[in-house]
């Protein structure tokens, strides 16, 4: 139960109430819808690559705070990142999620992104969670409509599969 | 402030004893996470008293055996133990005679039952199907498949921002190939009660049957199947103080009669033969293979406990908890009840300003305080309120007004988290 807390930190409730990179992208190269059809959640996170680099990131649609925060955070932190640094985020990030990454005691790239750890211990919100990151990475692998649901989603396969 | 609230709403008394009750029930004594259970989900599945617990732990220690074949005592002792069940779950809804009551595995088979029985066979190309947009998705998907296969129609009544149902557009929709209406006698996600009876009386006068969803009616109302004149009425065990995998279809006799079976197998025939098998009479005819045994006989004991409190009893404390909660609630800024029909049974559906639904579960269950949140299978109901999702609090006979307080405190801790 004190993870529970933990969760709805002052960071992420601030990524909520202020999310940035909030808005539509114009002239997108790449883009991706994402849904969690369990509870609702949509959004969508469009981006502008230039080489291996991410130029410019936004992200737009309707969810929890703790998918709201998570998508805030994620853009922030991927933004200016070269693509094997992104693909390395999402691993650790979902890792993180799924309590398959202990970041108290392995080493990871996450910074800040730590306070989602407590996630690990609310089954039901882990999803919350990762959707922006299964989002971000069907727009980098150009699949334009992901679901938490779908079989060939990430969700159902280790996240490199998808 | 939040006490000078209270204070102008008046606590009602209960019409129960509530300590007597609360004691029937070993899971409230719960305390997850360090705090007392304040368990508000009744709508999704209700708890089990010790009546209940204890006759299940006797048929399974001294009873069980397979029913309707054998000769020997335990065959026969669970045989009788199961058809005494039917006895009462027909008694409980006031059905005309007991082969009326099919025992399914919950609402969903019953209605998916009525789908195959009768749907498959008298439903065709051009036919069609009155629905409600209060619906929950058991009593959409099954007649929507059936439309699909056959080329038949859905055809749904709206409702109003209250979440009524728009009586006069229903009686509109009424046309020479309507040939079944569905529709839920209280809505899951709103708490509506819905005017079945005056519907019914209408499909009658157009020679069209009606299939009632009561899933969330019968822990709540005395179910009379006779006075409503319903020709299907679905229920589910695990909403009734019952195990989960056993429900109820009841039907009309002469109805299930033309029906064609929905599950071939044994027990549900007369004679097989590789070239031709013949069925058996009602109600086995739908109870293909082994039914629940134990869960039908605890789902009798669940409708005795149930009866022996009053089922007049149980709605009218209810019907205090929803008003002292609907009262508190109503005066909360930037709450929104969602779902205020004239009359509802027991479910409290809302929206905080600038929160979802799933923080509002996360955090209230820091609390103790177990409520559903999500579309609750009415996704048509979602999309007419324009939400993604709803926190719902739904209650039980069991539930006290202090369970009120600790769900009104626990949302204004919310609204601080968030603010």
């Amino acid at each position: 139960m004190a993870d529970t807390k933990s969760l709805y930190q002052e960071v992420i409730l601030d990524h909520n109430r202020k999310p940035r990179n909030y808005g539509a992208l114009a002239h997108a190269s790449h883009k991706a819808e994402g849904h969690n059809p369990l509870c609702g959640d949509h959004l969508t996170v469009a981006l502008n690559l230039e080489g291996e680099r991410i130029a410019a990131i936004a992200f737009e649609g309707e969810s929890c705070a703790i998918c709201k925060a998570s998508a805030s955070m994620m853009t922030a932190s991927v933004k200016g990142k070269t693509l094997p640094d992104a693909e390395t985020l999402i691993q650790e990030f979902r890792d993180m999620a799924t309590g398959q990454l202990d970041v108290g005691k392995q080493a990871h790239h996450l910074g800040r992104l730590t306070v989602f750890a407590g996630v690990r211990d609310l089954p039901t919100r882990v999803k919350c969670a990762i959707l922006p990151w299964h989002t971000l990475h069907a727009a980098l692998h150009s699949v334009a409509d992901t679901s938490t649901e779908s079989e060939n989603d990430p969700m159902h396969a280790p996240i490199g599969d998808a | 402030m939040s006490s000078n609230q209270s204070a102008l709403i008046s606590r009602p008394g209960p019409a129960l004893d509530l300590g007597r009750i609360r004691a029937d029930f070993p899971i409230l004594k719960l305390q997850p996470g360090g705090k007392p259970l304040v368990y508000l989900d009744n709508a999704a599945s209700s708890q089990m008293p010790q009546q209940v617990i204890d006759r299940l732990v006797r048929y399974q220690t001294t009873q069980h055996s397979n029913i309707h074949r054998a000769v020997h005592t335990l065959s026969e002792i669970a045989t009788a133990e199961y058809e005494e069940a039917r006895r009462k779950l027909a008694r409980f809804i006031n059905a005309r005679e007991e082969r009326e009551v099919i025992f399914t595995s919950g609402t969903t088979e019953a209605i998916n039952l009525a789908m195959h029985g009768y749907g498959r066979k008298f439903i065709g190309a051009g036919d069609e199907i009155i629905l409600t947009t209060l619906e929950h998705h058991a009593n959409i998907v099954p007649w929507q498949m059936l439309a699909e296969e056959k080329g038949a129609k859905l055809r749904v009544v709206p409702i109003n921002d209250a979440g009524e149902l728009l009586i006069d557009e229903y009686e509109a929709l009424f046309t020479t190939r309507t040939r079944l209406v569905g529709v839920a006698h209280v809505s899951n996600a709103l708490g509506s009660v819905n005017p079945v009876k005056r519907m019914i009386a209408f499909a009658r006068a157009h020679g069209v049957p009606v299939l009632v969803d009561g899933a969330q009616a019968v822990p709540h109302l005395q179910v009379d199947v006779q006075d409503l004149d319903c020709d299907f009425y679905a229920f589910s065990g695990h909403k009734l103080c019952g195990p989960t995998g056993i429900g109820v279809l009841y039907g009309k006799a002469a109805l299930l009669e033309r029906m064609q079976p929905f599950k071939g197998g044994g027990d549900m025939i007369l004679s097989v033969t590789f070239e031709k098998t013949t069925y058996t009479v009602i109600p086995q005819k739908f109870e293909a293979g082994t039914p629940p045994i134990a869960a039908a006989i605890g789902l009798g004991a669940a409708v005795d406990y149930l009866s022996a409190i009053g089922m007049e009893a149980i709605g009218s404390h209810e019907n205090g908890l929803l008003a002292y909660a609907t009262a508190q609630l109503e005066r909360m800024p930037g709450v929104r009840i969602i779902g205020t029909a004239a009359e509802k049974a027991a479910v409290l559906s809302f929206a905080l300003d600038g929160v979802h639904p799933h923080d509002v579960g996360t955090l209230l269950n820091q609390d103790g305080v177990a409520v559903r949140t999500g579309h609750h299978c009415a996704q048509p109901v979602m999309q007419r309120y324009r939400v993604p999702a709803t926190s719902r609090a739904s209650f039980a006979f069991y539930n006290t007004m202090a369970e009120v307080d600790a769900l009104v405190a626990g949302i204004r801790n919310v609204q601080k988290v968030f603010c």
